[in-house]
């Protein structure tokens, strides 16, 4: 698999165009500082979001068996999956036994991981992706770019031209609003002809058995009223003790995702519409195993907000795409290695460690760190290339002795000059394809501080 | 009076022993006891930050030995500062002398501020000046507020360079945007790190910078080699060479 260096380099050759993307993002970024600046208590909010997240997964299996029994008593259907084909077969199942064909679903980056769009498309379901972002991708038959803003990667006129073809809007017409209609009567059309709906979790409150979606479009609304069935895909991590945390969160995420003081629609589920029937999948796929690792423990806090991505400038300048996993940027550098190193392996070093992601984390995930402890973490098991590892073990016996390091600095200080320009320039060294190196100092400061007087 | 060891990056030591010098002679300039421990290399981040870390452990161990009799270390380098405060703590953790250590290494500015209480700076820099908020110094090393986090604005930089006479400090549309250098991140990621830089260096222009300060040499070497290629007039300066002729009280 490609590294994200390789993966991002169309990405960024394409200057005007990682332009936009970081301007867009950034556009954001503003937004959220602008309503994470009008609450006061912001850093006392993470503080306590943190917490919550750090006791709920202390506690994580009481919690959940809490849910359970509370869910259940409210007359929803409780279902236990331990990895993302599990997930699958049971929505396979519950749609195949009330004979649905046609599903429409509410975002869910569960979904996305579990690859339930072409399985059930596979088994002859039609499945229809109904936050418009999403639906967007779809038809492109590309997965979400970000968590929370699927198509950011797309200008108005891709979606022009997409919507020309798929759903016979005029050519050449990219005005928003012509094509939010266009793209609202085809999805009215699914959301009736729907036989069961499939929404993601945002929260699922243990005391209480119920769960939480927030959209901004009402999508997953629509999608649970109308359709008998409604099934909700979580991962075990999006547990919370209790009503009063959900409090908390819900003040913390739509400010951190996209600037809103809350999403449009915040709607809690606590049971079937009458007469239909409500199921919960509940996934672990690989989460148990990253509460086993007390360096990583912290990213299964992760509320998907993307605040981190769209403060990352690694991310705003080489796009979703170039990650190669289904959730990009800082927190899906940390996840996507977890699961798998070997094709993950380069993600933990797609970062500058600037640290932005960290501070501007709802929930206090210290991601840069995680970051960094990853590299460690991919070196220890013999995931790093020879050459790098070569190359540093090179770096550290020199520096390790003095005489080495004054040695290599006066050599390289003295000869460089001397170098061709086309031999000190060649496509080997990558520093110098847009920049030069810095112009070599005949004395070295030790050099220099015998000269100085005291 | 304390005794202060004076820790140079390696790579300043070797490539730009200008801000070595200059990062002296501010510290001088206070009267302060200052040391050079000649023993010294490298405080082992290009290993640790490319996943190698036990390479850079003898490193780490070495600068224990090295710097650990003295009251402060002082470096002008957010980063290197970081690594020791940091992260030296996995391969330290426990040795004699390792808190003490860790507690007293400082960043140049901080030092200043923090540690020698410096609030007058009596000198003259009459130049536009973009500063530059190294990402280690910010937000690992807390030199100054970060834009993410909704606290009270401070800046331990700014608050030195703004006395000097006649320097105008001018305002970035993002004010503490990593450069793209991130050490072997650099090379690594070459692609993404130079759109970086360039875009850093464009938000400057925007300004009227007429200098980029900052207080890591190793960012202002990407910016720098990004502007030598591209000929631009725009210089690069340390924090300390603009503040060695100043007098500092």
């Amino acid at each position: 698999m490609k590294g994200h260096a390789e993966s991002a380099a169309p990405f960024v050759a394409n200057e005007p165009r990682a332009h936009w993307h970081d301007e867009s993002l950034w556009f954001v970024r503003v937004k959220r500082d602008r309503q994470a600046a009008t609450v006061p208590e912001w850093e006392d909010l993470r503080s306590t979001a943190s917490a919550i997240k750090a006791h709920t997964l202390s506690r994580l299996a009481d919690y959940l068996e809490e849910f359970e029994r509370n869910a259940t008593a409210n007359g929803i259907h409780v279902h236990w999956a331990r990895d993302g084909a599990e997930h699958n077969a049971i929505v396979l199942k519950i749609l195949n036994d009330h004979g649905v064909k046609r599903l429409v679903k509410s975002k869910s980056m569960l979904t996305e991981e579990c690859h339930l769009n072409p399985y059930l498309e596979a088994h002859g379901i039609e499945v229809t992706d109904t936050d418009l972002g999403e639906r967007i991708v779809q038809m492109r038959k590309e997965p979400p770019s970000h968590i929370v803003l699927p198509a950011i990667h797309l200008k108005k006129e891709d979606i022009g031209e997409l919507f020309h073809i798929q759903l016979g809007t005029e050519k050449g017409a990219s005005d928003p609003k012509y094509l939010t209609e266009a793209a609202r009567g085809h999805l009215r059309e699914r959301f009736l002809g729907a036989q069961a709906g499939l929404t993601g979790v945002n929260f699922a409150i243990a005391s209480t058995g119920g769960v939480v979606v927030c959209t901004n479009e009402g999508n997953a609304d629509m999608g649970t009223s109308l359709p008998p069935i409604h099934i909700a895909s979580m991962g075990v991590e999006k547990i919370v003790p209790r009503p009063r945390d959900l409090a908390i969160f819900l003040r913390l995420l739509a400010r951190s995702a996209t600037g809103q003081p809350v999403t449009t629609y915040t709607s809690h589920f606590h049971g079937p519409l009458p007469g239909g029937e409500m199921h919960v999948v509940i996934v672990d796929n690989g989460r148990a195993r990253i509460l086993g690792e007390e360096a990583f423990r912290r990213s299964l806090s992760c509320i998907r907000c993307g605040a981190c991505m769209n403060t990352c400038p690694v991310y705003r300048r080489s796009g979703g795409y170039s990650y190669g996993y289904t959730v990009p940027g800082p927190i899906g550098s940390i996840l996507g290695p977890q699961r798998d190193p070997a094709a993950y392996g380069s993600l933990p070093f797609a970062s500058s460690l600037c640290g932005s992601c960290t501070d501007v984390c709802p929930v206090k995930i210290d991601l840069h760190h995680e970051l960094l402890a990853f590299r460690q973490e991919l070196a220890k098991k013999g995931y790093l290339p020879w050459q790098k590892r070569f190359s540093m073990w090179v770096m550290g016996q020199v520096l390790a002795r003095k005489w080495a390091f004054l040695l290599g600095g006066r050599l390289m200080r003295t000869l460089m000059p001397l170098l061709p320009r086309a031999l000190v320039y060649g496509p080997w060294n990558p520093w110098g394809k847009q920049r030069e190196l810095p112009p070599m100092p005949r004395e070295s400061f030790r050099d220099l501080l015998k000269k100085e007087p005291r | 009076m304390p005794k202060v060891g004076l820790f140079i990056p390696c790579y300043v030591d070797q490539l730009y022993p200008q801000v070595g010098l200059s990062t002296l002679r501010v510290l001088r300039g206070l009267g302060l006891d200052i040391e050079f421990p000649e023993e010294q290399t490298c405080c082992g981040q290009p290993m640790a930050n490319s996943g190698c870390g036990e390479d850079a452990r003898p490193l780490a161990e070495k600068f224990l030995r090295i710097f650990a009799r003295y009251d402060h270390v002082v470096a002008p380098s957010g980063s290197c500062v970081s690594m020791v405060r940091n992260h030296y703590e996995q391969w330290l953790a426990g040795k004699p002398g390792f808190e003490h250590l860790r507690d007293n290494t400082f960043e140049l500015c901080e030092y200043l501020v923090d540690v020698a209480k410096v609030t007058r700076v009596d000198g003259d820099f009459a130049r536009k000046v973009g500063l530059h908020m190294s990402c280690h110094g910010l937000r690992e090393l807390r030199m100054a507020s970060s834009s993410e986090r909704m606290v009270a604005p401070f800046n331990k930089v700014k608050v030195l360079l703004e006395q000097l006479r006649g320097i105008q400090l001018v305002d970035l549309k993002r004010p503490d945007e990593c450069c793209g250098f991130g050490g072997t991140f650099a090379v690594a990621e070459e692609a993404v790190s130079c759109l970086m830089g360039q875009d850093r260096i464009r938000d400057h222009e925007q300004a009227g910078a007429e200098v980029i300060a900052g207080f890591d040499m190793s960012c202002l070497m990407h910016l720098e080699g990004l502007l030598t290629r591209d000929k631009k007039p725009m210089q690069v300066l340390h924090v300390a060479q603009i503040l060695e002729h100043a007098r500092l009280s």
